[in-house]
């Protein structure tokens, strides 16, 4: 027989038999099985190595506290680290591996580690490394890093789809054992929407592992039957493979439902997982509570389990891990475990209960007032040392050990937004406190009702609460109602190397250190030991860490108080966070209308925001950008080039007060701007620093076209209308963006007129005489299509900017083509582009770059003081005004054949080269097939009165040093003939 | 956060943007105002552990500026205001 400890009954499915792999051994288990409960009942208790010590380890529990039981899921891409055992659900071909262990998980060499604890104890990190400090980089660092983690990650990318998701409800129910069932059979009923939220594959709790009864049903039956109840309701949605796993503001709620996690591979289409976004005005908490350990020697053995996990291992999953078992316990819940492995055919070695006057049983021994103080078994439990009440010792042969300390409630979503847990004596221990996130109620053991029936009754109480139901309360199921007591067991006397945190490797001896050096407030001890700072927060560990802490400072638990949890209440891939937005998905892409045109030619693509804009347009026989850029340029300057610059911002601004809206935006005058004509406009921020600039043009008395830059279009959109709603609320004015409603492309060059006349309609008389620099107006275009035409140029070059509405984009720009063929029309990319801008020395981004001043740009004259601007006051503080400010200047190498580099700084061309002597910075640079040279742009103090000066660029970084000549920034066509050609 | 919006009832805060403190409409007269005045609005801002009005923009709704009252300990939203009927209260009608 392959499973050896399958016992009877359990909520397995015995017909459907499940093949799987653990560190390549294959064995077989049954659908309803978690990978940690197959392995048990192959008789396998060794899942996994400890963290630091390396010791051998199998499950401590049966649900996501688990601590110990952590391996690799999977293979190739889909190689999940860090997973736990006891919740990873059974799937045909799963496979596992055990993790931080070399060469196997029987034989691992790092366990010499365990021989060295002396070395390894709390804050080893701070004492061990620390000289010579020069060892920390290069030796220790790496040597910590080497060792620490547990898994290991594929490198591959995950080949899985994540998906996001909002639902909205009037009750939200976390956790589906008794109180959680209850409440949502309270609020089903009722007619509310209602969302009932498990991380178990199984919906039932506690109740899927007790054979106690509720109103005459065994209780995985009245479980199973409420939950078909719950099902046929169409205003209850049942949200089984699901951790909510963060409470946050304003009843929203984060919860990760498991898709695909249970399958081999997610089914087409399917995502693995979806993180949810629910939205509740109420929540009830129904998470149930977690047992804990209690302290004593070598309690970390494979084997050595919370007596509730070999309970659910039992009762549901008809697992054991091993067929002769002891117990330990404090209080009369570890007995239920005892006798329900006697009716299951196990035998019990003895029950070892801390009370004098525990229960005695009828079918196996009861140790009363005695100890388990130590085991023994090199990879797996096989005896425990038992102090009696006498002082005497015996040993009991065991192959497992059901340790029972008493429930702690699960507080955690309590806390989250900085809730703190109360405590309670009756049950020594921390209940959920009185501050909890608004709308959130806690029913159940949660809250510290630990018996079936004082669940069931306070889940229908709180849902009747939480959405004021009226009228008589159906009757609540009959179940056991014993009173729960608990008296503080937390470790026995003496023990030393005694694990608290089995994640974490921290033990009973780590504690006394700290508390002992000083480190005694529980936000200290945690840091120092790194108690509960472990992927499980602690859960199982904890309380124990803290009763130790209070018993050596003398005082109570609740003096000594707790740490509280975060989100997430289970560890959640980062997958999951991401959901689509990965890769070119991160942020939306956007398209210009011409774009598909622009691939046909074979632009290369550049993201500009959130845009693609062509880059270059290579031609056959190109091999470097370069020879693209130059032949773009030069082919623009000679005749004529057509850019898309669909993606600027463009703002429409209407209303009889536009312009004197428009006055305040930018520093520079709008108010006499002429109808039909267009200006450069500079927008500062209110502390005179450079915000944005573009071109105003009026197309009507109270009709304004204002263009931003492609990257802050959102920004400036928002900044207008903060003017318009909250510094100038009655001017009349409206804004709406417009860049998506038009397509507009630059056409530049001495040939781009007779280009245009091709296509704008022959009514429209676009001569030199007619339409000048700067003129605008509306126009039509190929017979009759509206259209836009602006005569500004960014290049230099006598040119036009035209828009149509964005349908027409595509068309436009191929009929541009095509009838620019006779002049050998060139398309050029945004590099071309940055290269003629640089030649006529216009500002863009780089200078643009939330440091700079009109006045360092050059434009200081432009700032007028005859009317009120955003930061025209600011502008004016002397700092920005002192007689070395940087100026914008032109830089040249002395040596054409030199490259300069933006970012270099400007030294002077003799002297140090350090931070004190520096005189200003180069923002821009390129290589300008007009002038044959590298040429850029920067900033250099007092630069307007510098030109001809010879000067050092440096960057260090780089390690470049290159003679330079500064220059008027203007290396093409200062006087501005061409532009008004 | 949900927040509630005058007009268009309780939103996700993911449609808005955050600006910051609503002193930011309190703009200084051009005409009368110190650089005292300027610095203090350019510069200085209330970081109040408790109480907070600030600046919201609903950028992926109505793109309305909304001044909101929020406990920067509790997130409790206790106010939600049309920045516009702010600023007229201000005085800031022309």
């Amino acid at each position: 027989m392959t499973q050896k400890n399958r016992l009877s009954g359990g909520q397995i499915d015995r017909d459907t038999t499940l093949k799987f792999t653990f560190d390549g051994k294959e064995y077989e288990g049954h659908k309803g099985d978690t990978l940690a409960s197959a392995l048990l009942a192959n008789n396998v208790r060794l899942m996994g190595r400890s963290f630091k010590y390396h010791r051998p380890r199998g499950p401590l529990t049966a649900g996501s506290e688990e601590p110990n039981a952590i391996v690799e899921l999977r293979g190739g891409a889909r190689q999940e680290p860090n997973t736990r055992a006891t919740t990873a659900e059974l799937f045909n071909g799963l496979m596992a591996k055990s993790q931080n262990r070399w060469p196997s998980l029987a034989f691992d060499a790092m366990a010499i580690n365990d021989r060295f604890s002396n070395f390894l104890t709390a804050g080893f990190y701070y004492k061990t490394f620390m000289w010579p400090a020069a060892f920390w980089e290069k030796l220790y660092e790496p040597i910590i890093r080497k060792a620490a983690g547990l898994g290991s990650l594929s490198m591959k990318e995950d080949p899985d789809a994540y998906d996001k998701g909002f639902r909205h409800c009037d009750l939200l129910i976390i956790g589906a054992g008794p109180s959680g069932l209850m409440a949502a059979l309270t609020a089903g009923r009722a007619g509310k929407e209602v969302i009932l939220a498990d991380e178990d594959f199984r919906m039932g709790g506690r109740l899927n592992s007790e054979t106690l009864g509720i109103d005459n049903l065994a209780a995985a039956d009245w479980a199973a039957q409420a939950v078909a109840e719950l099902s046929t309701m169409n205003n209850v949605r049942l949200m089984p493979r699901t951790t909510v796993i963060g409470a946050f503001d304003h009843g929203i709620y984060g919860a990760v439902e498991r898709i695909s996690d249970h399958l081999h591979t997610p089914d087409a289409g399917k995502p693995r997982q979806i993180l949810w976004r629910i939205y509740a005005p109420k929540t009830i908490l129904c998470a149930g509570a977690t047992e804990r350990p209690i302290a004593f020697d070598n309690n970390d053995r494979p084997g050595i389990m919370l007596a509730s996990a070999i309970r659910s291992y039992a009762n549901r999953w008809a697992a054991t891990p091993a067929q002769r078992i002891a117990v330990f316990t404090n209080n009369d819940d570890g007995h239920k475990t005892a006798s329900d492995l006697h009716a299951k055919g196990i035998k019990i070695a003895a029950v070892v209960d801390t009370r004098p006057d525990a229960p005695l049983a009828e079918n196996y021994e009861v140790l009363r007032g005695a100890q388990v103080i130590d085991s023994k078994g090199r990879l797996g439990l096989t005896f425990a040392e038992v102090k009696l009440a006498d002082g005497t010792m015996r040993t009991l042969e065991c192959g497992a050990l059901g340790v029972s300390g008493g429930w702690n409630p699960n507080v955690h979503l309590t806390c989250h937004q900085r809730g703190r847990p109360a405590w309670n004596e009756a049950l020594a221990a921390f209940v959920p406190g009185d501050t909890l996130p608004p709308g959130m109620t806690v029913a159940g053991a949660a809250n510290g009702d630990m018996s079936t029936h004082g669940a069931l009754t306070t889940g229908a109480a709180a849902a009747r609460k939480a959405l004021g139901l009226k009228g008589k309360a159906a009757k609540t199921p009959d179940a056991e109602d014993a009173p729960v007591t608990q008296t503080p067991f937390w470790y026995v006397e003496g023990c030393s190397r005694a694990w608290l945190d089995q994640q974490n490797d921290v033990t009973v001896k780590d504690v006394k250190l700290s508390h002992q050096e000083g480190f005694r407030s529980v936000e200290h001890l945690k840091r120092y030991t790194t108690l509960g700072m472990a992927t499980d927060q602690g859960k199982t560990s904890n309380m124990g860490g803290l009763a130790i802490m209070a018993e050596l400072a003398g005082k109570a638990i609740p003096e000594v108080g707790t740490t509280i949890f975060r989100p997430p209440y289970t560890p959640t891939a980062i997958g999951v966070m991401a959901g689509r937005m990965k890769g070119m998905e991160f942020h939306p892409t956007r398209l210009t209308p011409s774009h598909f045109w622009a691939k046909e030619r074979g632009a290369v693509f550049v993201e500009v925001g959130n845009w693609l804009r062509a880059q270059w347009f290579p031609i056959e026989g190109e091999t470097h950008w370069r020879e693209s850029v130059d032949r773009e340029v030069t082919a623009t300057r000679n005749s004529v080039g057509v850019c898309d610059c669909t993606t600027l911002g463009k703002i429409d601004v209407q209303g009889t007060d536009a312009a004197a809206f428009l006055n305040k935006v930018y520093c520079n005058g709008f108010a006499k701007l002429a109808v039909g004509k267009t200006r450069y406009g500079l927008m500062l921020r209110e502390d005179g620093i450079a915000m944005d600039d573009g071109t105003a043009g009026r197309l009507a008395e109270d009709h304004f076209v204002v263009t931003t830059t492609t990257a802050n279009a959102a920004k400036v959109y928002q900044h207008l209308e903060f003017l318009r709603q909250c510094l100038f609320p009655d001017m009349d004015v409206q804004l709406i963006s417009t860049t998506e409603a038009w397509a507009q492309y630059a056409v530049a060059g001495p040939n781009s007129r007779k280009l245009l006349q091709k296509i704008v309609d022959p009514e429209f008389d676009i001569s030199n005489d007619a339409f000048p620099f700067m003129a605008c107006g509306n126009i039509t275009v190929c017979g009759g299509l509206r259209a836009r035409l602006f005569r500004i140029s960014f290049s230099g070059e006598l040119a036009f900017e035209i828009a149509v509405p964005s349908r027409y984009g595509d068309a436009l720009m191929r009929q541009l083509m095509k009838e620019g063929e006779e002049f050998d029309v060139t398309p050029y990319g945004t590099e071309a582009l940055g290269v003629m801008r640089i030649e006529k020395g216009h500002a863009a981004g780089n200078e643009l770059n939330g440091t700079t001043t009109a006045n360092n740009l050059g434009m200081g004259r432009m700032v007028s003081k005859a009317k009120d601007s955003i930061g025209s006051k600011l502008s004016e503080r002397p700092g920005l005004n002192e007689a070395d400010a940087l100026k914008q200047v032109g830089i040249k190498p002395l040596d054409p054949s030199k490259k300069i580099t933006a970012g270099g700084h400007l030294m002077n061309a003799d002297g140090p080269v350090d931070a004190k002597h520096d005189q200003g910075y180069v923002t821009s640079a390129a290589f300008s097939p007009s002038l044959d040279s590298m040429i850029g742009l920067g900033f250099l103090k007092n630069g307007a009165e510098r030109l001809g000066e010879k000067m050092r660029l440096v960057s260090p970084v780089t390690d470049l040093t290159v003679e330079v000549e500064i220059v008027s920034a203007h290396f093409i066509d200062p006087e501005g003939e061409r532009v008004r050609a | 956060m949900i927040i509630n919006h005058p007009l268009l009832g309780p939103r996700d805060s993911a449609e808005f943007v955050y600006l910051g403190d609503a002193a930011m409409i309190d703009r200084p007269n051009p005409e009368t105002a110190s650089p005292q005045d300027w610095h203090d609005y350019a510069y200085l801002r209330e970081n109040p552990a408790g109480e907070h009005r600030e600046l919201w923009f609903h950028e992926g709704g109505d793109r309305s500026w909304l001044v909101i009252t929020r406990n920067t300990l509790t997130h409790e939203i206790s106010k939600v205001e049309i920045a516009r009927d702010v600023a007229r209260k201000m005085g800031r009608s022309k």
